[in-house]
């Protein structure tokens, strides 16, 4: 029996653009392209690089729609050639490439705080408690200046943790899709993820402070 | 639990991979402390700020040029 394929109501996209439908390819084209751009900003960092890995990556896919078999969302399956050919290019092109993404693995980052210690009393408890962010208003939130700070927070995690955030809550992809992506356990993709969102959300308090 | 402990089993739960007995252990924590609670809405507010990321619209020449290759495509393929 065929596998059923993860769908987020992509498989029939995936019919129509097979079927050579226009309107459907511009829909995904425009759909995707911010989140496939972050992702491959993850890896090149260049803005005009990485525009051109997201355009190559949708010239593979044309070329490859055809074998295409829909057993990954289309999501998924662009996403992956972005990483390809994202890193690919990295290799390449980046001798700002840092060792720091080599060293330490994930079991040591497992036992790292993600919370300055010093914000718990001996008792494990907080000393003060961390802000509600209720009233901070949606508009700052959705700012273009929050905004910056959070794209440059992801730009400062290590290279493993930024992808994972990336895929995870700008690109929306599911926890085993990443995990397969990248041939990671499911739990180094949790530890990965937590790290990084606690970073990011670090810099948002420092910010609305 | 402790706070401490808490925010470090954050991602754990909006992941909802505590096991059960952890998830009452941490919901009944949530529960009764505003301070880890607050951490919590952070975390959930920051995973969507970080989705606003997604919101940036495609260039139109490159829209161009793709829609183009996929006219070919089509051209070739049928």
């Amino acid at each position: 029996m065929r596998r059923q394929p993860i769908s987020d109501g992509t498989s029939s996209e995936l019919d129509a653009l097979k079927r050579g439908d226009e309107a459907a390819f511009v829909d995904v084209l425009q759909r995707y392209h911010g989140p496939l751009m972050r992702l491959a900003i993850a890896y090149v960092r260049d803005r005009q690089i990485a525009e051109d890995v997201v355009q190559e990556a949708w010239l593979t896919a044309i070329r490859t729609l055809a074998r295409f078999e829909g057993r990954s969302s289309l999501k998924t399956w662009i996403s992956g050639i972005v990483i390809n050919i994202a890193r690919a290019r990295r290799r390449k092109e980046s001798r700002l490439l840092t060792f720091t993404s080599l060293l330490g693995g994930d079991d040591a980052d497992r036992r790292k705080h993600t919370v300055d210690p010093s914000r718990f009393g001996s008792d494990g408890t907080w000393r003060e408690l961390p802000h509600s962010w209720e009233n901070v208003p949606e508009s700052t939130l959705i700012g273009n200046e929050t905004l910056t700070k959070v794209k440059a927070a992801i730009e400062d995690l290590p290279p493993k943790h930024r992808e994972v955030i990336v895929m995870r809550d700008v690109a929306q992809l599911g926890a085993a899709e990443v995990s397969q992506l990248l041939g990671i356990s499911a739990e180094n993709q949790r530890v990965r993820l937590h790290r990084a969102r606690a970073a990011v959300r670090k810099a948002l308090e420092d910010y609305l402070a | 639990m402790k706070c401490r402990e808490m925010v470090e089993l954050m991602t754990d739960y909006l992941e909802g991979a505590l096991s059960v007995r952890d998830r009452e252990r941490f919901e009944e924590h949530i529960a009764g402390c505003d301070g880890c609670r607050a951490y919590l809405e952070q975390m959930r507010a920051t995973m969507k700020t970080v989705g606003n990321l997604a919101d940036e619209p495609i260039p139109e020449t490159i829209q161009e040029q793709l829609l183009e290759a996929f006219r070919s495509w089509k051209a070739t393929s049928s």
